[in-house]
């Protein structure tokens, strides 16, 4: 049943919520001068007037047209959906921090900035680096904050004309996104036959003119850059810096670290590999991590430990300055944090270790339907090809993705990388059992097969869900993004 | 599994790191915690935390929060979907975004909104950005020196490294000075950026601003706390172009400053220009009403290095906050919280002019927020220390967001609609005691 | 089979350019409508703008991609076809109907440097 809008059900006068009487002393109210003219509010805003129950199953209703990690598995390649632990939902919303000011007098938030500090500690020590700022809000806002890191490296090295930075071709969007909003030129480096970096077609792009390569490991097919140590020299040779995107540290956690394996900079989705829950599409949070090298670039204020405690500290001159309002997202940094005291450094190792067996398990499973362009083996994820389906029955890997949600499962993530074509990206997690991969398994296999029976089934699918497939051009040429 | 894979250890799953990046081990953490020590050692922690009632803004304000606001949003559905590209499976997180979209445009008068930005201050940079994409040719943004001092700083960090330019526009009794800005509109300039209520907390007065502005072709933004929304002029009602601010005070506990909520809604011109994802609404081939991301042309995953902006994750689930505390309040209730903190407000500053070695400067209008100057510093911490003694957060020093000395005698007070009359007698008794 | 007209001159970034009445009228070719699919979206250059070659302001959009129009041709834009402002999709039903700009002042060496139409055949069929 489609949820009409909650100003669709509005009646006038009614309220959801009704606010104490102001108590002050009588009169006060009547002999306080009004805001001038001039700043005043003239027009009224059109919001809903409903009662609270009306709200609650509003609201509840729409959950119900909402998908989550709760309710089923959630191959996303690149998304890392895994479980979101409860404790760490029940902890972040203690009072004691929920109701802390960002600016209290830092006596008063020892906790908050003991819980930061510890974290840095934590993730330091994953990632093998040295240092690291957690006011990043998202992957991309990491990014960006490494790559302006690296500029303002070598802007002190008065090496300005360091305005390239190197991008594989399999790379996710956010990474050029994130160099050209620092004001660089981004240039693609190729992949070889085995779907890694071309280190002929690095050692050519490389110059005096590179600032960064950014990379992920595995990279967004899955597959681990094994010349990866070989590629840090190359880069380091050149003088430039080597950035790691942390979205994929799902697959290695534990069993390596970014620092050994030659990176300068990182960023970290805590909201992927660190169990925070997507709400939707964020809140996230993007730590970024360094060498000691970089440390001074960090944004400002960092975080130190004194004989009376924890304190903020503003005093780096070299440091790029603020990339957010505050200090980060704070009760994500909790939900991390409490993921990593329960994991340790076993359960993360074994996280890794499962995610990787478990995708693996379900290319095994779907290699006989699909063609697997990179293999035999991967990572913690895997990208399959529907190209030859589309050829000879017309099925593309949306129409695949369709039909899954037909039968109640969330779809894998569709045409990315595009060097692959009519790609569906599968990353399970560590989270999901055998019982559930191979049910997923069977359901698609199942999907293909009467797929190609029947195209016109396939190609209408979902037939089920509250609307079926929606005009997305219509969308965009007759534009209706509010509701007055 | 291992045997369907062809593998007889895990180990070889890992077979193409090097011995110099294998770990043996792990790494150098501790152990993990069963459930019930990790709930001991962070309850522990942050009992470190002292509570006290927040006379403290600056960005981060403690208003009423209707308490279906964390109902629904503790909904799993809610809690633990991703992003709604599928359309199909997520069309409730789809509605909440179009709805939280279109009372952002209500508020704000303008025509568009987008579903989220990390904060206000990224929203102010996400603002620059189309100041200096709208037309080409531009490199220079003109920002009010009333903006949010860390604001200003992350401005300042996005033009670092890079061939923008800021121009600070002076202060003149607490308040952006427009003198001479025509000429300071060059023909690099793109835009202007400036705050209302601003860094001390008052109304700035735009009054002919937008026409000063616009005859350059040039953008206005204006930044504003959507919650003085409900008794100060929209941004539309300005003319500007661009609106932008942080809904923290729509729903979203203090949360030691984050996750909070950046909102960004402009003019149907500068649609394609706006960043983050939209939500349209649309039809499917029945006819039936949907809602899809749309325009997604614009975002990073298409246009890559062409994108002018890298946003892709944003603050969903607070935005899922900020609707069901504006569906709970209605109009009436915004005007209501809107205008209780500015009576409030006044009340408090009222009785707190009357004491000796403490000023309100340069007689401005102000909404909730306003800064008290005192004379003498060691009168001001004592002030403080004996307030925080009482339990009570006095104010923020405005010298801890500008890290300038002649800033240390400038206290910030908030006062909101949650604030008691005890709350509020408490302040006053405590204030008098010092400083009479 | 990709559509391709004997009497325009072509981009390596799938621009086609015709001179008419001393106007050098720009568009997109057949391969490239059909590489981007159903256009919603065409952002045109103003008249009176300058465009040097190379220029890459203006937009094509579709529902999954968007893609710039690398001006073929330095020169100052004199006409812009308003009629895909309600209808992009005319790029899709006829791309060599259809112009999207028209410039003058440009250079005949420029144009003459583009690739003709058995040029711009072979490109084709090598990619």
């Amino acid at each position: 049943m489609s949820e009409r809008l909650l100003i669709e059900l509005s009646k006038k006068g009614r309220k959801a919520y009704c606010f104490p009487a102001l108590d002050l002393p009588r009169g006060f109210e009547e002999a306080l001068p009004s805001l001038p003219p001039q700043y005043l509010r003239l027009e009224s805003a059109k919001l809903p007037e409903v009662s609270e129950l009306d709200v609650v199953r509003h609201f509840t209703r729409l959950s119900n047209l909402a998908y989550g990690v709760d309710d089923g598995i959630y191959p996303l390649g690149s998304c890392t959906m895994k479980y979101n632990p409860k404790l760490s939902e029940s902890l972040a919303k203690l009072s004691e921090f929920t109701c802390m000011h960002p600016l209290q007098d830092s006596s008063t938030i020892q906790g908050c900035l003991s819980l930061m500090y510890n974290l840095l500690e934590d993730l330091s020590s994953i990632t093998g680096m040295n240092w690291g700022t957690l006011q990043g809000c998202a992957g991309a806002h990491g990014e960006y904050t490494g790559l302006k890191i690296i500029r303002a490296f070598f802007l002190t090295k008065g090496e300005t004309q360091r305005n390239i930075v190197l991008v594989p071709e399999s790379a996710h969007g956010t990474n050029p996104a994130s160099a050209a909003m620092n004001g660089y030129n981004v240039e693609v480096i190729k992949s070889n036959a085995q779907g890694l970096v071309d280190l002929d077609d690095l050692k050519e792009k490389l110059n005096e003119r590179v600032a960064a390569v950014m990379l992920t490991n595995p990279n967004t097919l899955g597959l681990f850059e094994k010349d990866i140590l070989s590629i840090g020299a190359l880069v380091h040779e050149n003088g430039a810096k080597l950035y790691y995107d942390g979205a994929n540290l799902n697959a290695i956690m534990g069993m390596a670290t970014v620092g050994d394996m030659g990176f300068d900079v990182l960023h970290l989705n805590l909201h992927k590999t660190f169990a925070t829950p997507h709400g939707g599409g964020g809140p996230g949070s993007g730590p970024v991590m360094v060498t000691e090298e970089l440390r001074p670039f960090l944004p400002r204020p960092d975080i130190r430990l004194t004989d009376s405690g924890y304190v903020f500290d503003w005093d780096q001159n070299l440091s790029i300055g603020k990339i957010s309002m505050f200090w980060g997202n704070f009760l994500v940094l909790v939900k991390a944090y409490v993921y990593i005291l329960r994991m340790g450094s076993e359960g993360l190792r074994a996280a890794s270790c499962h995610a990787t067996l478990n995708a693996n398990y379900l290319l095994s499973r779907l290699k006989g339907t699909f063609e697997i362009p990179y293999g035999p083996r991967c990572k913690h994820e895997f990208v399959v090809s529907c190209q030859d389906l589309k050829e000879k029955y017309g099925i593309s890997a949306l129409d695949i993705s369709k039909a899954l949600i037909e039968r109640g499962y969330h779809p894998p993530t569709m045409y990315f990388p595009s060097l692959v074509h009519e790609a569906l990206m599968f990353e399970p997690t560590e989270s999901e059992s055998v019982e559930t991969l191979d049910k997923l398994a069977d359901t698609i296999i199942e999907i293909v097969k009467k797929g190609i029976k029947d195209p016109d089934w396939i190609h209408g699918c979902p037939h089920n869900t509250v609307v079926g497939r929606l005009d997305e051009i219509k969308a965009v040429k007759e534009p209706n993004f509010r509701y007055i | 599994m291992m045997a369907a894979i062809g593998i007889h250890s895990l180990e070889e799953l890992y077979g193409d790191l090097s011995e110099e990046i294998l770990l043996s081990d792990s790494v150098p953490i501790s152990q993990g915690r069963s459930e019930d020590e990790v709930i001991r050692m962070i309850t522990t922690l942050a009992n470190r935390n002292v509570k006290g009632i927040p006379f403290l803004g600056a960005g981060c304000y403690d208003h009423i929060i209707p308490s279906v606001v964390e109902a629904i949003s503790s909904l799993p559905s809610f809690v633990t979907a991703y992003t709604p590209y599928q359309a199909e499976m997520s069309q409730g997180i789809l509605q909440v975004m179009y709805e939280f979209q279109s009372m952002i445009c209500q508020l704000t008068g303008m025509d568009v909104s987008n579903a989220s930005l990390y904060d206000g201050a990224n929203a102010l940079v996400e603002a620059a950005n189309i100041c200096l994409n709208f037309t080409r040719g531009k490199n220079t943004v003109l920002v009010s020196s009333t903006i949010h001092p860390f604001a200003l700083q992350v401005l300042a960090t996005w033009a670092l490294g890079t061939e923008r330019k800021l121009v600070l526009l002076p202060e003149i009794e607490g308040v952006c000075d427009f003198t001479s800005l025509d000429e300071k509109l060059t023909s690099e300039v793109g835009g202007v950026l400036v705050q209302s209520p601003n860094c001390y907390g008052l109304l700035e007065d735009y009054s002919n601003l937008a026409e000063t502005i616009h005859a350059k072709g040039d953008l206005l933004c204006i930044s504003s706390d959507p919650l003085s929304l409900g008794l100060q002029k929209s941004q539309r009602q300005w003319n500007a172009d661009i609106a932008v601010g942080d809904t923290q005070a729509f729903g979203i506990p203090l949360s030691f400053g984050g996750p909070t909520c950046g909102y960004m809604a402009v003019t149907d011109a500068l649609v394609r220009k706006m960043p983050g994802r939209i939500v349209g609404a649309t039809t499917d081939a029945n006819g039936k009403r949907g809602f899809v991301l749309t325009l997604q042309a614009r975002e990073q995953h298409i246009k890559r290095e062409r994108a002018t902006s890298n946003v892709c994750t944003n603050n969903a689930l607070s935005a899922l906050m900020t609707t069901v505390y504006l569906s709970s309040l209605g109009w009436g209730g915004v005007k209501e919280a809107a205008s209780q903190s500015y009576v409030k407000a006044h009340y408090l500053a009222y009785h707190l002019a009357q004491l000796p070695g403490i000023t309100i400067p340069w007689d401005k209008p102000y909404w909730c927020e306003f800064p008290l100057v005192f004379h003498d510093a060691k009168k001001m911490r004592k002030y403080i220390q004996e307030l925080r003694n009482e339990g009570i957060y006095a104010g923020v020093r405005f010298s801890s967001l500008t890290r300038r000395s002649k800033d240390e005698l400038i206290l910030l007070v908030a006062v909101t609609e949650k604030r008691s009359r005890e709350e509020l007698e408490l302040y006053l008794a405590a204030a008098r005691r010092v400083m009479k | 089979m990709s559509k391709i007209l004997s009497d325009c001159r072509y981009s390596k970034d799938h621009e086609w350019v015709k001179i008419k009445e001393g106007k050098a009228y720009v568009g997109i070719t057949d391969y490239a409508q059909a590489s981007l699919g159903e256009i919603v979206y065409v952002e045109t250059p103003k008249v009176g703008d300058h465009l040097a070659l190379g220029d890459d302001f203006c937009n094509i959009e579709s529902v999954k991609a968007a893609s710039p129009i690398i001006n073929p041709l330095a020169g100052d834009v004199v006409e812009v076809n308003k009629s895909l402002e309600g209808q992009p999709e005319l790029l899709n039903q006829n791309c060599y109907d259809n112009y999207i700009y028209a410039l003058d002042k440009f250079n005949q060496s420029e144009f003459d440097a583009l690739m003709d139409s058995s040029q711009y055949e072979l490109f084709l069929q090598s990619k």
